[in-house]
């Protein structure tokens, strides 16, 4: 029994657009699942659910055994689900210490105990020398790991990362996959969006495809790529040619 | 050594708050001094909820007219203390700051700027007409004998500025811990983006109700000096939307989210209010207005963020 999430056919629906289609799946403890797909597939869709930012209209979400598909956000961060942004969510006019203090309070309520952990977990994200500097300050990338160090703050068990390296050059992906390992070290289980497919082929147990809403494939990394299916829904029927280069260019 | 300077600053500035009576002898400056200290703290009580944590408010006058009202019906009818009656009134000001916001928390955006506006009118109609409370007329306190105990003084304006004063650095206070406790970066994060305050496991919408609550309460308790103060309230004078834009000017002109931003803000505006009226006020023609108008936009140009940023570390860009 090591099944930290089941999602069991969820469907989501924005008006007449099914934005999620009846996925199924499920994220064993420990894991490192790399959730891909065109855009517009429907993964930060998927995270939102899961997160419980939207309640999903069919379907059930398991997390450690309890049904939180009607849940709240911050019911499921209690729970131990964590999350970072597409877009960047970073508390703005506050310091890179403050953020990461607003995630270790859940666990710590007195400042004191709250400000110690967010100094460890500055440490390990690099923010040592930049703790006093307002979050706006930061560059995209840095905000991106400064979101990750904030819901690393509250102890998840499990981390949902959106696109955290997206726009970053050759050698900040190598940091970043890097960091993901030692976040796995950690005990955490991480769920990673990313177009950036040398990044996350390389890390992830198992991979699993959406397109236009639903889940396409799902597998190991190796086996996800050669997927016909999968090919079909990033190139389309007549780029097979591009087949060669495309496996090439991950391997 | 740069930790030093604040305290210092501090116990300069109470020390002037104690002394202030001995230089200003004649009632009007001393009057002005006790409106100062009374604006700062219903400042400093709109600066939690509005500055902190970012929810604007333009209903707070509600709450000064619940705590005046409260204390001043209990006088009148009852003959219950004043301070009782003070007590009451912070008790029915948190209740209606939880029915106020517990439905319009649930609501992000500007729902809950519109809707305080809708309940300080509603609030201020009610008592218009509500012939218990004296209706449109008001109520007039009855003349105490004058104690502490009354929470009365005809003889001289000194007891309730020194009293005014305490109620100042018990909402100081209140607001200060506040910001070093968890509540405080709660507040803040919430303001900054409340999406990413509820995916860390903060349950937004209870902890707007605490920051309101908390707000409503310190302008309550203004509310009951005020009704003691002046021995003659109506709803006019303690719940008018006018009062609560007042407020969040006053916040607004001296740094929002600021622990002192309300203290300077109160010690521009309230005298400038005050000599305009008193000056300017007669001719009857609202130049009192027009020049503090102008002065507000002076302010709001040159210094968006409020005037305390000027004595601040980040404004002298030494970080
Ligand atoms: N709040 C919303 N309201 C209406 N439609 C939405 C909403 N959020 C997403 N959608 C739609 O749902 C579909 C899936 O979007 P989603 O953001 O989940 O895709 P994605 O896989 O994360 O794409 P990307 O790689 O571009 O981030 C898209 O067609 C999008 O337009
Ligand atoms: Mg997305």
């Amino acid at each position: 029994m090591n099944e930290l999430l089941i999602v069991q056919n969820i469907t989501k629906r924005f008006g007449g657009l099914q934005a999620n289609n009846n996925i199924s799946f499920v994220v064993n403890k420990g894991e490192i699942i790399g959730l891909i797909g065109p855009n517009g597939a429907g993964k930060t869709t998927l995270f939102n659910c899961i997160a419980c930012f939207y309640n999903v209209d069919e379907g059930k979400i398991f997390f450690k055994g309890s049904d939180i598909s009607q849940s709240t956000p911050q019911r499921n961060c209690q729970l131990g689900i964590g999350r970072t942004f597409q877009i960047v969510r970073v508390f703005k006019d506050m310091t890179v210490l403050e953020n990461i203090m607003i995630g270790a309070f859940l666990r710590n309520k007195h400042p004191r105990d709250a400000k110690r952990k967010a100094m460890d977990i500055a440490a390990i994200f690099g923010f040592a020398h930049k703790l006093q500097l307002k979050a706006s300050s930061l560059t995209i990338a840095e905000q991106k790991r400064l979101e990750v160090a904030r819901a690393v703050a509250t102890d998840p068990e499990l981390l949902l990362l959106d696109e955290t390296m997206a726009g970053l050059n050759v050698q900040e992906v190598k940091e970043s996959v890097e960091l993901v390992l030692k976040l796995k070290e950690r005990g955490i289980t991480l769920i990673l969006v990313e177009h950036v497919m040398e990044g996350i082929m390389s890390i992830a147990d198992r991979v699993i495809v959406l397109d236009d809403g639903e889940k396409i494939a799902e597998g190991s990394p190796r086996d996800v790529i050669n997927n016909d299916k999968v090919i079909q829904a990033y190139f389309g029927d007549k780029y097979h040619a591009k087949r060669r280069e495309f496996t090439t260019s991950i391997q | 050594m740069k930790n030093k300077l604040p305290v210092i600053a501090f116990l300069l500035f109470f020390c002037c708050l104690i002394f202030f009576p001995l230089v200003f002898k004649t009632p009007f400056p001393r009057h002005v001094l006790i409106m100062v200290f009374l604006y700062a703290t219903m400042g400093i009580g709109w600066n939690i909820i509005g500055g902190y944590a970012g929810q604007v408010s333009f209903g707070n006058a509600a709450f000064f007219g619940v705590g005046a009202y409260s204390s001043a019906i209990l006088l009148v009818h009852f003959g219950i203390s004043p301070w009782v009656g003070m007590l009451v009134g912070v008790l029915l000001s948190a209740l209606l700051a939880v029915i106020v916001g517990y439905p319009c928390f649930r609501l992000q955006g500007h729902y809950f700027a519109i809707a305080t506006i809708a309940v300080g009118e509603i609030v201020m109609v009610a008592f218009l007409n509500w012939n218990f409370a004296g209706a449109a007329v008001g109520i007039y306190l009855p003349i105490l004998e004058q104690s502490l105990k009354n929470f009365e003084f005809h003889t001289s304006k000194l007891p309730y500025y020194y009293i005014i004063v305490c109620i100042f650095l018990f909402a100081l206070a209140v607001c200060y811990f506040m910001e070093k406790s968890r509540w405080g970066y709660y507040f803040r994060a919430i303001k900054n983006d409340p999406d990413g305050a509820c995916s860390l496991g903060i349950n937004i919408r209870k902890y707007k109700l605490y920051a309101f609550i908390l707000s409503a309460v310190i302008t309550s308790i203004c509310g009951t000096f005020y009704a003691q103060y002046i021995l003659y309230i109506h709803p006019s004078s303690t719940m008018d939307l006018m009062m609560s834009i007042q407020i969040c000017i006053i916040v607004l002109i001296g740094g929002l989210g600021k622990l002192f931003g309300p203290v300077l803000g109160a010690i521009i505006f309230v005298p400038l209010t005050e000599l305009t009226r008193v000056y300017l006020g007669s001719q009857g023609q609202g130049m009192d207005f027009i020049i503090y108008a102008l002065i507000i936009m002076v302010i709001a140009i040159m210094r968006p963020q409020g005037l305390w940023g000027v004595f601040s570390r980040e404004a002298r860009g030494t970080r």
